[in-house]
């Protein structure tokens, strides 16, 4: 089954000290940009379009149709900026990315750039992992000594500074439009749009804003061509992408193939699940899409495969949780988590957050009665979809959808009056303790 | 069946487009761009909101206003509500509201509760109870019981409550996060530090800890929370709303002639809040507008009218008494001068002007109770008076459509908030030009994103005749040029402004700083006009007025200015004052004025509470504040502001009855007794329709004097200050900015951070504080300082030195 497995972005993470320029360009780095440099930036945006590469921060927008939405008749500078806020429960595909092949991301950088006319980009790391942002500060760095960034690259007469910026540590940066207040030195609140970022982004100048697995994938568009990428995955979820498994399987870690995949294949080459253990719940693209089940092992982790399954594909970060775990507990800890990184902004984040977690609380505590179930999906009702960006609905998500499958979960705690399941049997160690 | 013509609607001008929606089954035709939430407002539904402020930006916080919108013009619908305080109309929308969406009501439902959940059950005792949308809108908009409650909810909390300002307090755990209050201080007033900070349920509004939040215009925030978050110390549990009465009026602090609200209960003004008037103030009153109003109340105000006594005592007399005594001494004096002050409605400025002419045969009376120039009194018969807006004068709408405004010596955060919250939006929204002629840049100039022409005092002149219609500030018949009455002070100023004017095509405005100056200059209180700008020195103005008051003549020759009559008086040529609400500090030389007090042999005191002046006079008549009469105010602009009186006070009479009963006494009667008869009599005389009077232009040939160690004096009064229309109102005094010295670095390096200035008055030491003056200028604040700069210090403009302080 290993045949299924596609390493590009981590093809040298096995390599003797991955992160550095002169291992990436052994392998043929820094290749693709020459290529690109020989294009016309609209041709690039074209490969990029026809590749079919959808952003890989969880939305899945077309990538070469967002860059295309710059308007090159705007007299204001252009910025690209990296989005590599990556906070979110569950996901960590980007961080490991920039701390093993951090030059993949430099040189779509490059590209990027100059497809859509940038002399500027920004990366933004989140701020926390202090260890990512000097490695990625050093590829940079490495870049500029090489002359893959600054004036004149490769004496093609294109311009590029790149800036690596370190976030405050605030979940709601990853959004995007937060995330060009936190740049420009502002609290990180998400901003009204439209304007929307292409016309009036950082600095209100036209701004594409990309996951870090979207432009780290854009050389290897550029160097095997267009073709060769929408060669992947299904016919509306192209290409290769790293999916993340985390939890009770038997070798957690990045497994890069072609979307489409289903989690089926991935367990098998994961290892399988905690030994002696079984699949109970699941999430394909970290705590803000639905939970799915041992039903959905076979749904093809493509955007529409998904969301047809009720769910959605996120930023393929499959947390994998065993039959030890109580997902109501499961559950409330994701939603104190959304409780803390509401920004505030908004009423039904910030105040439904604030009523969730209490809600949550009491209902693992096996306290309240089933008329508090409704009330609980009435309030997610209410504040699903109401809310100024998309922080809320994903907060909503974990329990809308575990309710939906674990109904009889929940009423089990207020039969019993607490919680049914020994939370030492989810842990690691749990097998340690059963000897001792 | 006849066909009526088609009718051609002039009102809507021909270049607003109009879009076709259809809210809750109702078309409407609305301007586009237009916000659906104000478009919903045209069919008569009220769509619930907080955060949004129509004079504020759209922000799309509270959520509140969520509709339903199945067709967004385009055939599709949107999925989810919208906000519509954010969405603009397109044609062919469908809004569905709360009135026929179930989507929308739950939607709306759902948000209030959610803003319930951390809200205290305090509206019993808390200011806004009464008149608060959360409230209401709770009401209308939300469930009677607390599923949050219910279900076992505990409630964020906080201390309550916190200063913001030494004026401004606030309840956190009320507030509802619209952020109307900070976003009122970034796009409105400009000033900083009052911000959202932290994050989710525990963001709240915060302060710098460093800096204090130090606006002028704090009320408004008070005044826009739709809650009850935000509060004064001045009001803060003093009344509820449905037991107060409100009538409008116009504020007397300064020239805007600011729209505003006066709330009182049982006789006593409890507080006042801005009003609605976007040709004037749009919503926005500075604070001295909002917080100072005790003056009227305050424990030395006069209740009753005296004479001085054989004894040498004034004791209590009837009005009666009082007008007889007051006609006799007049009578006996042997030349009179009425100096009126710049704090008359204009009916009370009409019947000082009409009182000096027939009751005592003089043109020598003068408004002006500070520094002041003959240039100005031409330039003020020559190029203000009878200049509005109904004759092209410019309008406070006009600054927006100025592409520059050019300020000289003015400073309008001080002098005339609502100006410069005009002038600051004209710079946001429509691009207009600042560009101060000042000797530095002031705090409010750099909010107005203002550009400076570095002037020291006496040199205005010299810069005026710099520009023109080229240049680095090029002005055009759009721009308008904005002078101070500070400019009097400065020779050939007022001239060279004429004379720009009209070299460029710009227009000019004169904004004084008191209420009641413009109405002064209109009803004649100058030694050179008459009543209805008709110039003293015209024999045709002379008879018309004459004619219409029923007397023989008027003097040929203009009269005396204020300094002039003060002189004279000194001198022996003249011998009795009647003297309005002038404070001798305010005026060119207060101890000039107050030897002519002493000098007099006849005084007559109009006035509010016990001064200088009322001490010194033999008659004393107390007069009713502008709550206690109806009136009138000019604006800047030329523009009258009507009021009624908010309370009958029969102690006391506006200044006009009392000028008429002394007037009475002397047997050459006004011809009015009430306000209503004086506003008729002022109507009847009407404007002037004949020529001009010509303007005396003066070029300064007064060579700049820089010799030696001495610097020039610059000041102007700040908003807040040691006024005596604010006494009483302390928690608005300690908003006040302290005293302090401007001087450039290189002043500052050589004397040190506190500094002794000295002039030919006295001496001030001050804390220095560097701005970007030239070398050879200090600033100080007008009068927040002993007892102002005029009294204590020197004269602007005149020459002081400043030393290191000796401490």
């Amino acid at each position: 089954m290993t045949s299924t497995l596609t390493p590009v972005l981590t093809d040298i993470w096995d390599a003797d000290q991955s992160w550095k320029l002169s291992t990436y360009t052994d392998r043929g780095g820094y290749a693709a940009l020459d290529k690109a440099l020989g294009m016309a930036p609209d041709a690039i945006v074209t490969a990029v379009k026809d590749s079919g590469l959808r952003g890989r921060g969880g939305a899945g927008f077309p990538t070469g149709m967002k860059w295309s939405f710059i308007p090159q008749d705007n007299p204001n500078p252009k910025y690209l900026v990296v989005n590599a806020d990556e906070s979110e429960p569950g996901t960590c595909k980007d961080i490991p990315l920039m701390m093993a092949n951090p030059h993949v991301l430099v040189e779509g950088v490059i590209i990027s750039s100059f497809a859509i006319r940038a002399n500027k980009a920004f990366i933004y790391i989140r701020g926390e992992v202090l260890h990512v942002i000097r490695r990625v500060q050093a590829a940079v760095e490495e870049a500029y000594a090489a002359g893959h960034l600054g004036k004149d690259i490769h004496g093609s007469g294109y311009d590029l500074d790149v800036v690596v910026h370190a976030g405050a540590g605030a979940y709601i940066c990853g959004e995007e439009t937060a995330l060009l207040e936190g740049l420009e030195g502002r609290r990180g609140q998400p901003r009204l749009r439209p304007p929307f970022p292409a016309v009036a982004g950082l600095y209100a100048s036209p701004t594409v804003i990309n996951n870090v697995e979207s432009i780290a994938s854009v050389p290897s568009i550029i160097e095997h061509g267009a073709e060769w990428f929408a060669s992947m995955g299904t016919e509306k979820s192209k290409g290769y992408g790293i999916f993340s498994l985390s939890g009770h399987v038997t070798r957690p870690g990045q497994y890069e193939a072609p979307l489409g995949i289903t989690l089926r294949e991935l367990i098998d080459l994961a290892g399988g699940m905690r030994e002696g253990h079984v699949l109970k719940f699941w999430t394909p693209g970290g705590s803000s899409t639905p939970l799915l089940t041992d039903e959905h092992l076979d749904v093809p982790l493509g955007f529409e495969e998904v969301v047809a399954a009720g769910s959605m594909l996120g930023t393929r970060a499959l947390q994998l949780f065993d039959e030890t775990t109580c997902v109501v507990r499961a559950v409330l800890r994701w939603t104190e988590f959304y409780k803390h990184e509401s920004c505030g902004k908004c009423t039904p984040c910030r105040e439904g957050t604030w009523w969730l977690v209490q809600m949550l609380t009491r209902l693992e505590q096996g306290v309240g009665e089933e008329s508090d179930l409704d009330l609980l999906l009435d309030q997610c009702d209410n504040i699903f979809g109401r809310s100024f960006c998309a922080l809320a609905d994903g907060a909503v998500s974990p329990i809308q959808s575990s309710i939906k499958y674990f109904r009889d979960e929940y009423l089990q705690h207020l039969a019993e009056g607490g919680c049914p399941f020994d939370p030492m049997k989810s842990t690691l160690f749990a097998d340690e303790l059963e000897m001792a | 069946m006849t066909t009526a013509p088609e009718k051609t609607d002039a009102a809507v001008p021909d270049t607003v487009k109009t879009v076709s929606v259809t809210i809750d089954g109702i078309q409407v035709s609305v301007p586009e761009n237009t916000l659906v939430i104000r478009a919903a407002e045209q069919v008569g539904v009220q769509i619930p909101r907080f955060c949004d402020h129509p004079l504020l930006a759209p922000v799309g916080a509270c959520r509140q206003c969520l509709v339903d919108i199945p067709d967004a013009g385009n055939g599709r619908g949107f999925p989810k509500p919208q906000a519509s305080c954010t969405l603009p109309v397109a044609e062919g929308m469908v809004v569905n509201t709360q009135v026929t969406s179930e989507v929308a009501d739950k939607a709306q439902q759902g948000i209030m509760e959610f803003l319930l959940i951390n809200h205290p059950l305090d509206c019993p005792v808390c200011d806004k109870g009464g008149e608060c949308p959360l409230q209401n809108q709770a009401m209308s908009n939300g469930r009677g019981e607390s599923r949050f409650f219910e279900s076992g909810g505990l409630k964020r909390t906080f201390p309550k409550p916190i200063n913001i300002s030494a004026q401004v307090l606030l309840d956190r755990e009320r507030c509802v996060l619209c952020a109307r209050c900070t976003r009122f201080s970034a796009q409105i007033s400009g000033d900083p530090f009052i911000e959202l900070i932290e994050r989710g349920a525990l963001q709240q509004v915060g302060i710098y800890e460093k800096e204090p939040y130090d606006s002028y215009f704090s009320g408004n925030t008070i005044q826009i929370c739709p809650v009850g978050a935000l509060t004064s110390a001045e009001y803060r549990f003093r009344s509820r709303p449905f037991d107060l009465v409100s009538t409008p009026s116009i504020a007397e602090h300064d020239a805007c002639g600011s729209a505003i609200r006066v709330d009182h209960r049982r006789g006593k003004v409890m507080r006042r809040l801005a009003g609605n008037d976007p040709e004037v103030n749009e919503e926005w009153i500075t604070d001295k507008d909002r917080f100072a109003f005790h003056y009227a109340t305050a424990g030395d105000r006069l209740t009753y009218p005296q004479v001085r006594d054989t004894d040498g005592e004034l004791r209590p007399a009837s009005w009666t008494e009082a007008f007889a005594v007051a006609a006799r001494g007049l009578r006996e004096a042997g030349g009179v001068g009425v100096l009126p002050g710049g704090r008359l409605t204009a009916e009370d400025a009409y019947a000082y002007s009409k009182f000096a002419r027939v009751a005592l045969g003089t043109h020598d009376i003068d408004f002006r109770a500070r520094p002041l120039s003959a240039e100005e009194a031409s330039f003020l018969a020559a190029k203000v008076v009878l200049t509005g807006p109904a004759n092209g004068a410019p309008t406070y709408a006009d600054l927006e459509r100025a592409n520059r405004v050019l300020l000289v010596g003015f400073e309008p955060e001080d002098e005339a908030g609502a100006v410069f919250l005009r002038l600051r939006k004209a710079h946001l929204a429509s691009g207009t030009q600042v560009v101060s002629i000042a000797p530095h840049t002031s705090r409010g100039l750099l909010k107005m994103g203002g550009a400076l022409i570095r002037t020291a005092p006496g040199d205005e002149a010299a810069a005026l005749d710099e520009l023109g219609m080229t240049g680095e500030h090029p002005l055009d018949s759009t721009s308008v040029i904005m002078v101070g009455e500070r400019l009097a002070t400065s020779p050939g100023a007022l001239s060279s402004a004429a004379g720009l004017a009209a070299r460029t095509g710009a227009r000019l405005a004169w904004v004084p700083r008191r209420a009641g100056d413009r109405g002064a200059v209109e009803t004649g209180c100058l030694p050179n006009l008459l009543p209805g700008g008709r110039p003293v020195a015209d024999a045709q103005a002379r008879v018309d007025v004459a004619t219409t008051w029923g007397i023989d003549s008027l003097p040929e020759t203009p009269g005396r200015d204020a300094d002039q009559i003060v002189a004279a008086v000194n001198a022996g040529e003249l011998g009795g004052l009647v003297v309005g609400g002038v404070d001798p500090d305010d005026t060119a030389d207060p101890a000039a004025f107050r030897a002519a007090l002493d000098a007099a042999s006849f005084v007559v005191a109009l006035e509010l509470r016990e001064t200088d002046v009322t001490r010194a006079a033999d008659v004393v008549f107390p007069v009713a504040a502008v709550i206690d009469k109806a009136g009138m105010f000019v604006t800047w602009e030329g523009r009258p502001r009507s009021f009624d009186a908010v309370f009958t006070n029969p102690q006391a009479l506006p200044d006009s009855r009392v000028l008429a009963g002394i007037a009475e006494e002397l047997d050459r009667p006004l011809g009015f007794r009430t306000v209503g008869e004086v506003r008729a009599q002022m109507e009847d005389l009407g404007p002037w329709d004949g020529d001009r009077a010509a303007f005396d232009a003066v070029v300064n040939t007064a060579p700049t004097d820089t010799s030696g160690e001495t610097m020039a004096l610059s000041t102007w009064k700040q908003l807040l200050d040691h006024g005596s229309m604010q006494d009483g109102d302390d928690n608005l005094r300690a908003t006040a900015r302290h005293a302090v010295a401007r001087v450039s670095r290189a002043v500052l390096e050589a004397h040190g951070e506190t500094v002794t200035i000295t002039g030919d008055r006295g001496e001030w030491t001050l804390p220095a504080e560097v701005a970007d003056l030239p070398d050879g200028v200090v600033w100080v604040p007008a009068n927040n300082a002993g007892n102002g700069v005029l009294a204590d210090l020197a004269s602007p403009g005149s020459r002081v030195t400043v030393k290191g302080a000796q401490l």
